[in-house]
């Protein structure tokens, strides 16, 4: 069983304007131990699904469908039960630690307060505890009297990487953990991110706009459009031979240095994210996409198997008209359950690829 | 005095225009910020040559700290060197007042983050025309100006956005429109420091485009400042790679970014996450401190070729001798005992 099932989510934030959908409908599995990257760019719902899943979003927030971790479901947990999973049972790793970290608490005194709120370690071990996490994140031991304000912002994100493990969490989310980070810092991090969750058997949700770094990190990848999945498979199939036409821009964004095609011929896309509140008919992607067909206005796409008869393609789905087209209904089974990580794909028993962008909400 | 070593590499540069004089260069550019309370002072910039010529995009990348903001601000006269000197047009800056602003309008600055950049109250069009009205005054072809700036930054057709505000605008745009407000003065020489950092990804093509596009334009050059490797191979002409406060390696991007000399550069392009490096060279711990340069090569307590001991046969020079400073043009150099030794 998977450590962490997410059904049909589906967030939407209060506002003056009415309902405005953030996340709609969005589903994946993560098995212990392995390793999922949601990508995409600013205001795609990437956060809010990281938010989403320990129930650390505001008040003004709406959410929908089911987060199971180990089994039980958090949006209907009681508030005590919550508490107790936070850091234990699923913890973050946010971005910009220096607005993470209480600049005028000693990091120490930070990386302690999850430890002591939850008992695991008797009082006076505490200490002791912390000394050893920061040993393991990289940091020597006296840096627990340091303030935020006297380290790097390296070392600011290894402070909260120990601070993920104080409790022993099965799951840890880290949202875009290297963003704002040089190349050989971020590659760092990365490295220690990576060794700490082979070594304590965590499962990881990696969040980023960058392709290339969560493809280095990830097992799987979940590209995310307006507020759902567009596409998700194995990391590095998702990144060098991408279905969806959005998957695809995201990836060629990143040139690779030394890559003849990219030389003095940077790759972008024009226009800008849909308005989640005014959403065009049809697939979101609509008005961006460089293959759009007459057809993309009618047609809202769901996430669907990629022809399973071509190279590469095994656990891998894409939501786009293109690639309903080549799915025989018959190759469009359930996926496979023994994946480490799957996106819930459709129920291809339902009608598919009927249904108007107004009626997913 | 430091000596000048480096070695020149075979074929000079295709892309590299013909003109012998740098439109902007800095030579022997040192800068020092004065410690406070008896403490060391930090060597930001510690020696460098740097040549802009016209019609080149150079850029200048390195971790944060390495000195490369500082640079770019010494090069657009907003620091003052303490040794070394700014040469534009073959003519060393001076520091007069009336002397910078003439030099501040043909030699342009782009921020790197456009939300925090424009003001959120003045219209696109107020704030494209500042620095005309700075220049100039209320000059009577101010509006044409103006929207002959917003074009060549690709806002189209410019009326539709002269009377926006900043937040209408995505953050693309906002980025088009900094660039506008430094193209309006025909300027030679733009410095962009990190200019698409804060963008979506999707909108870093956009900008990256422009600044190839208009690199294009007759007698424009850029220095674009960035910690970012794939920004150099998709828009720079050359690369100089900076290290506490001196160039470390530089020349063409093809053959400094393809096959790097120095140890730093090759660690660089080592980790990149798509680089598909079989063993990616991560160096522990942070860029050194400006306030305590080490002796010998700066980079040596961290070499990866040194600690391997590939490079044993000049290794005393490495902890014991200073590489020098590497001169100016166009050839690729590498500040590096090992590299230079012969491979």
């Amino acid at each position: 069983m998977n450590y962490l099932e997410v059904e049909d989510l589906r967030v939407s934030y209060h506002t003056p304007e009415g309902e405005v959908p953030a996340v709609r409908g969005v589903g994946f599995g993560l098995a212990a131990g392995s390793k999922l990257g949601l990508a995409g760019e600013s205001g795609c719902g990437k956060s809010t699904v990281a938010l989403a899943l320990l129930r650390l979003l505001p008040r003004s927030a709406g959410i929908r469908g089911r987060i199971l971790l180990d089994g039980e479901d958090v949006l209907t947990m009681r508030w005590g039960r919550l508490r107790a999973v936070r850091w234990a049972g699923a913890s973050i790793v946010f971005q910009g630690a220096m607005h993470s970290l209480n600049a005028v608490r000693r990091v120490g005194h930070q990386i302690a307060e999850p430890i002591r709120l939850h008992g695991s370690v008797p009082r006076d071990r505490v200490p002791q505890r912390v000394g050893e996490l920061l040993d393991q994140v990289g940091l020597p031991g006296w840096r627990a009297r340091s303030y935020p304000h006297e380290l790097s912002g390296g070392q600011r994100q290894r402070v909260m990487i120990a601070m993920a493990l104080a409790c022993e969490p099965r799951l840890v989310i880290a949202d875009e953990p290297t963003t704002a980070l040089d190349v050989m810092i971020q590659a760092q991090i990365l490295r220690l991110l990576d060794r700490l969750v082979g070594e304590h058997d965590i499962s990881m949700l990696m969040i980023s706009h960058d392709l290339s770094v969560l493809s280095g990190s990830c097992d799987r990848l979940a590209v995310m459009y307006a507020g759902r999945v567009v596409e998700e498979g194995p990391a590095h199939a998702v990144v060098t031979d991408a279905r969806h036409p959005y998957a695809a821009a995201l990836g060629s964004a990143f040139p690779t240095v030394g890559d003849p095609a990219s030389r003095r011929a940077p790759h972008g896309l024009p226009g800008d994210p849909p308005d989640p509140a005014d959403l065009p008919s049809g697939c979101a992607f609509r008005p961006r996409c460089a293959v759009v067909e007459d057809r993309c206005a009618a047609i809202d796409p769901v996430l669907w198997p990629v022809d399973s008869d071509s190279a590469g393609s095994a656990g891998r789905s894409a939501a786009c008209v293109r690639v309903l087209d080549s799915a025989a209904p018959e190759d469009t089974g359930a996926p496979d359950g023994a994946e480490t990580a799957t996106t819930r794909v459709a129920d291809p028993d339902t009608t598919l690829p009927t249904q108007e962008s107004g009626a997913q909400y | 005095m430091t000596t000048h070593a480096g070695r020149s590499r075979s074929a000079t540069p295709a892309s590299a225009p013909a003109v012998d004089t740098p439109v902007l260069a800095t030579q022997e550019l040192r800068v020092t910020f004065a410690g406070r309370g008896g403490r060391a002072g930090a060597h930001a910039v510690d020696g460098v040559n740097l040549d802009l010529r016209t019609g080149e995009i150079v850029a200048l990348v390195g971790e944060s700290g390495c000195g490369k903001s500082t640079l770019a601000r010494a090069l657009l006269g907003l620091e003052r060197p303490s040794a070394g000197r700014v040469v534009f047009e073959g003519e060393p800056l001076r520091y007069a007042t009336r002397a910078l602003r003439a030099y501040r309008r043909r030699v342009q600055l782009v921020l790197q983050d456009p939300t925090g950049a424009l003001n959120p109250r003045h219209t696109v069009y107020d704030a494209v025309a500042e620095g005309l009205r700075i220049h100039e005054g209320h000059a009577r072809d101010e509006r044409e100006r103006v929207a002959g700036a917003l074009s060549r930054s690709g806002l189209r057709p410019p009326e539709r956005f002269l009377l926006s505000y900043p937040h209408e605008l995505s953050g693309g745009q906002r980025q088009r429109v900094v660039i506008a407000g430094a193209l309006i003065l025909d300027p030679e020489v733009i410095v962009a420091d990190e200019p698409v950092a804060s963008l979506d990804v999707s909108v870093r093509g956009e900008i990256l485009r422009l600044l190839l596009r208009l690199r294009a334009d007759p007698g424009l050059s850029a220095l674009v400042v960035t910690h970012d490797l794939g920004l150099a191979w998709n828009i720079a002409d050359r690369v100089a790679v900076m290290y506490l406060g001196r160039i470390v390696e530089v020349g063409p991007v093809e053959e400094v970014l393809t096959a790097p000399s120095h140890p730093y550069t090759q660690a660089l392009l080592s980790v990149l996450p798509e680089s598909g490096a079989s063993s990616p060279v991560v160096l522990a711990g942070e860029p050194p401190d400006p306030t305590r340069v080490p002796g010998g090569c700066r980079f040596h307590a961290r070499c990866q070729v040194l600690a391997s001991g590939r490079a044993q046969g000049v290794a005393d020079r490495c902890r014991g001798e200073d590489p020098g400073v590497l001169e100016g043009g166009t050839e690729a150099r590498v500040a590096c005992h090992w590299a230079n030794a012969g491979d």
